[in-house]
């Protein structure tokens, strides 16, 4: 699926980048399984996260969303592959597999005062020793659902439902505007 | 700001990332119920000054739902617990025993674990 209109940026104390489309596959299930533990890890090639955490390399990685859920991320070409692989994996399991990948927009942010600019807008604590790097949350963002986890202390990912794109973007956007730091962390 | 601790997955919420859902506990009439229990499962809730259960739903987070206890008038929260279950458990009876001796709401009391 192409983006008609391009990939969204803007610079302010913190750059606001827009990615292009990543292969996102839902998994729900027994957490704990095997099964489960090794598809995961096997097509990302990152570490199975533990309760709140996201390990992603790249494109590649396995976020925590909940008790039972997981959202695996590949790279967008490669999700016939992955899905055919969780299916044959997990085949016979109590399990749920969705690919939402073009259900979600991924932006990245990046800039010293990027724990700032999402603190602006999520009921999140994101002092350092409290949301460290590989830490994830699945909370709001204004007034639309988000999830985010920091790659390092001047770079986080953040995903969104596709729909409210330009809504994030913009909160985003303004959060990050030059002159507006609090320089609170 | 109500804040409660999602026994799911481990976050501190605050009320905005948290969706009511109204009280906890009621026992669904249903097929076979007589006509006043099903009227008080439909319409009749409790509405205490003071000690109160409730159900949350960790809305923009984890998205399940779990119980919490609380007290209406100071917003004081006495515990969180998982939604699995028809009664409080006794560590959250027991920390409301704590801090307000003699408590009662509906059949649930101080006196349950006493």
């Amino acid at each position: 699926m192409s983006e008609v209109q391009g990939l969204l940026r803007s610079d302010g104390f913190v750059a606001v980048r827009q990615l292009p489309l990543r292969g996102m596959i839902t998994v729900k299930g027994d957490l704990s399984a095997t099964a489960l533990k090794n598809v995961a890890t096997g097509l990302s090639g990152v570490d199975f996260p533990g309760p709140r955490e996201c390990n992603c390399v790249g494109d590649n990685g396995i976020a925590w969303m909940a008790p039972d859920e997981i959202l695996l991320m590949v790279t967008h070409a490669t999700i016939p592959d992955a899905m055919a692989k969780v299916a044959a994996t997990l085949q016979g399991q109590h399990y749920l597999a969705a690919d939402v990948s073009d259900a979600r927009t991924i932006f990245e942010l990046e800039g010293a005062g990027v724990r700032e600019v999402i603190a602006k807008l999520a009921p999140v604590d994101l002092a350092p020793d409290v949301f460290p790097p590989s830490a994830f949350r699945r909370t709001r963002l204004g007034q639309v659902p988000a999830a985010f986890w920091l790659k390092d202390n001047q770079t986080a990912e953040l995903i969104c439902f596709r729909s409210v794109t330009q809504y994030v973007f913009d909160i985003l956007t303004h959060a990050a505007r030059a002159n507006t730091q609090v320089s609170y962390f | 700001m109500l804040i409660l601790h999602c026994p799911y997955c481990g976050v501190d919420a605050e009320e905005t990332e948290l969706h009511a859902g109204g009280q906890a506990h009621l026992t669904r009439e249903t097929v076979g119920s007589d006509d006043e229990a099903f009227e008080d499962y439909l319409f009749m809730r409790e509405n205490p000054k003071g000690v109160h259960f409730e159900r949350w739903r960790h809305a923009s987070g984890c998205g399940k739902w779990f119980h919490a206890a609380r007290c209406t008038t100071t917003l004081e929260v006495f515990g969180t617990y998982s939604a699995q279950t028809t009664a409080p458990p006794r560590e959250i009876c027991d920390a409301i025993s704590g801090k307000r001796p003699g408590w009662s709401w509906k059949t649930f009391s101080a006196r349950m674990f006493s």
